[in-house]
């Protein structure tokens, strides 16, 4: 049986699209720094480092861990880096979390960055390889069809993904660190937007990022003296699937379903949308929130779009079950520590420590992270009790 | 807290250019020779899978992901990857075990360096404001530091090619080296300096390939009903990226990843050191305080192959090997990473 472990500090950059005021070491620093300061720790307090980001091309610094120890106070200690595709910041914070659970560490500090103005991600993500199809669409031209699939098997209307897309922003415009700031988004704005990649338009995806994000994960006993609230880890869970098979399900993943019940087991919920107050889910464009209320069982299979367009996932609207109060991926997107802001924002909410995007009472709240073709999955859900 | 024992071991023969070989393709025969070994059938029947690469080897974003391809993950699996040698990704699949969510994990791990130019590839690690921009490659920062183990006395030339000898010796029993024959010392000496005081001899070979490991807890080995080795103990530690800051004929991180993971609680049999170039198996073997009672890499080490990515992860296979086959009955296996020796990790293997 695992060991007890809770966040017991966090800490975010503000999102924007380019830090230039800080080097890459800077910007982790700066994450690292805030959290430490949000635990009441120091350096000293930390037993290990565990980094994660997305492709190394992305900044264009081959395992980058060796050059950010000394930025990351790790000299002397042991540091690991963790590589997952775009799900990495949830598994970073998973594999973070094991240091603590298997009772190894007493604390350690896991951070996740990306600073995407380094290079370019279009790039990155498209260099020709060998003996296969160059496909050079970026990540909004993988998942268009696989949206279009989705609105013909369900029927959903046009507009969901609209309504995701002004809904976030309205959550980003009540959270500082958010990177896009529009508080005066309108349907029709989003509407409007140039189509990218049809049927996803330009407001309908998320912007490219700098950014960190860094969490202190604590053992029972440290976890107790905390000063501030701990965030307790109730199931933390990971899956894969290959990028390709016959049969593959790619609008709803089994993995991401395996995962999903994997993590509600150990947390013990049964409803997800009963049991759960609040949620942080990976959603880089629009349509991938009704999509992933019905993966995850917020919804039955066909009827996600219902949820989206009730407001049952806007605190605008005072819905039963708001997803991304924080302005999610479609806000801010430093890809590499995206999942770990879903991870961090979910314990932010049980700490009662949101202030603006605060769910007002929220308990139990869940972190989301998927990458590549969505074939990696990473989820936690976190408590405000230990059980 | 549960024992935990690697119970199997393959890797690949390594090779200078795997030519159209592609990673799943070298990854695959390792995978079936040790499901083989450990009698399962594909890796549906662990609980973890965690694997090493580096996607620069490759020149793409998410290497490791075509490697999942390798591995059958229909139904899905639990799987995590580390932009680090697969030793890590050991280190990581035993917290996993040591947490309670797995009793058994397949990690492995992977290289194809020869398309690029590998000391050019990994002068991108350094700092890249200050170091990187000079473009100053890895086999440069060791010449730099075997030079200033010669200029101190700590070492002479022949020292180093005694290292090279005896790896190309013992690696002659060694059936996957690239590099193996009857070498003396004189034969390396009789070589022009290729990065001065640094001969080819005194460098590992770039290499193509891939290892693999299973580890289970000590009771699921049994249930398996096959050899294993107990993991008595592994840790790893980072210094300082500043070379200017470490001292660089010394190896503190390695000391202390040893000391923490119980090396000096018994003999040591064997040593399989990750030393990329001659003098640094000599820095090892001092920072660890190895005698002449240790067997030191005896497989022939990177010296004899240096498949990246997997290398590390094969010397704890190699340590594997030696207690499994009754020649040691305790021993160390060291992992690195980073310009001249910055990050290590020990693991300490016995009999069960």
């Amino acid at each position: 049986m695992a060991n007890l472990a809770a966040v017991v500090g966090i800490g975010q950059t503000k999102y924007t699209t380019k830090r230039g005021d800080v080097s890459i070491a800077g910007l982790v620093r700066e994450a690292a720094v805030n959290a430490l300061a949000d635990a009441e720790l120091t350096w000293n307090d930390i037993d290990a480092v565990i980094l994660g980001k997305a492709p190394d091309m992305f900044e264009g610094v081959v395992m980058p861990e060796i050059y950010l120890t000394d930025a990351l106070g790790c000299n002397g200690k042991p540091m690991l880096r963790v590589h997952t595709a775009g799900s990495v910041g949830g598994s970073t914070a998973i594999v973070a979390a094991s240091h603590v659970q298997s009772g190894t560490f007493r604390r350690v500090l896991t951070v996740a960055f990306e600073k995407q103005s380094e290079s370019n991600a279009m790039w990155a993500l498209s260099s020709p390889q060998p003996f296969s199809t160059h496909l050079n669409a970026g990540a909004g031209g993988y998942f268009a069809p696989i949206i279009r699939e989705y609105m013909r098997r369900s029927g959903a209307p046009y507009d969901v993904g609209i309504k995701v897309a002004v809904k976030d922003r309205l959550h980003g415009a009540r959270n500082p660190l958010a990177h896009l700031q529009k508080p005066d988004i309108t349907m029709k704005e989003v509407e409007e937007s140039f189509m990218l990649w049809d049927p996803i338009r330009f407001l309908e995806s998320c912007p490219s990022s700098d950014g960190a994000c860094a969490m202190v994960i604590a053992n029972e006993e440290l976890a107790g003296q905390s000063p501030k609230k701990p965030a307790w880890i109730r199931g933390a869970a990971m899956r894969s699937e290959p990028t390709m098979y016959a049969g593959r399900e790619e609008v709803s993943p089994q993995a991401g379903r395996d995962c999903a019940a994997d993590v509600y087991q150990q947390a013990g919920i049964t409803d997800p949308r009963r049991d759960l107050d609040v949620a942080e889910i990976y959603v880089p464009f629009s349509w991938y929130e009704p999509m992933w209320l019905e993966n995850l069982g917020f919804a039955p299979e066909g009827e996600g779009w219902k949820l989206t367009m009730e407001g049952a996932t806007s605190l605008d609207e005072n819905g039963d079950i708001p997803w991304n109060p924080s302005g999610g991926v479609l806000s801010s997107n430093p890809i590499g520590a995206s999942g770990m802001i879903r991870f961090a924002e979910a314990a932010r909410q049980v700490r009662g420590d949101a202030e603006q995007h605060q769910v007002e009472g929220a308990k139990l709240a869940m972190g989301h992270a998927y990458g590549g073709g969505a074939q990696f999955f990473a989820m936690w859900v976190v408590g405000a009790e230990k059980s | 807290m549960k024992d935990i024992a690697i119970v199997g071991y393959q890797q690949s023969d390594l090779v200078s250019d795997a030519g159209a070989c592609n990673e799943v393709e070298m990854i695959i025969p390792v995978l079936g020779k040790l499901y083989e070994q450990v009698g399962i059938t594909n890796a549906q029947d662990v609980d973890f899978v965690c694997s090493g690469s580096c996607d620069y080897l490759q020149g793409a974003a998410f290497a490791f992901v075509m490697g999942v391809d390798a591995l059958g993950a229909v139904p899905p699996i639990k799987e995590s990857h580390v932009e680090m040698d697969a030793a890590w990704a050991l280190y990581e699949s035993i917290l996993k075990i040591r947490m309670g969510q797995a009793e058994s994990a397949l990690i492995y791990g992977f290289g194809k360096s020869s398309p690029g130019e590998l000391p050019i590839v990994l002068s991108q690690q350094l700092d890249p404001y200050y170091l990187a921009p000079l473009w100053v490659d890895t086999v440069s920062l060791a010449a730099m530091q075997a030079r200033m183990m010669l200029d101190q006395g700590l070492i002479t030339e022949q020292d180093m090619a005694e290292v090279v000898a005896r790896s190309r010796q013992n690696a002659r029993r060694n059936p996957h080296a690239q590099l193996a024959g009857d070498v003396s010392a004189d034969d390396v000496l009789a070589q022009e300096t290729f990065v001065s005081p640094l001969r080819k001899a005194d460098m590992c070979p770039v290499s193509d390939g891939a290892s693999a490991v299973v580890i289970a807890t000590v009771e699921k080995a049994r249930e398996w009903g096959i050899p294993y080795a107990v993991i008595s103990g592994i840790d790893h530690c980072i210094e300082t990226h500043n070379l200017g800051m470490r001292d660089l004929t010394d190896s503190s991180s390695t000391r202390t990843a040893a000391k923490n993971a119980g090396m000096h609680n018994g003999a040591v049999d064997v040593a399989e050191l990750y030393a990329p170039f001659s003098h640094q198996e000599i820095i090892l073997t001092r920072a660890l305080g190895l005698d002449s009672n240790t067997s030191i890499n005896p497989s022939g080490g990177v010296l004899a192959g240096n498949p990246m990515m997997a290398a590390g992860l094969s010397r704890i296979g190699e340590v594997f090997n030696r207690i499994v086959s009754g020649e040691a009955s305790r021993g160390i296996a060291h992992a690195t990473s980073g310009p001249c020796l910055q990050h290590n990790l020990v693991t300490v293997l016995e009999k069960a």
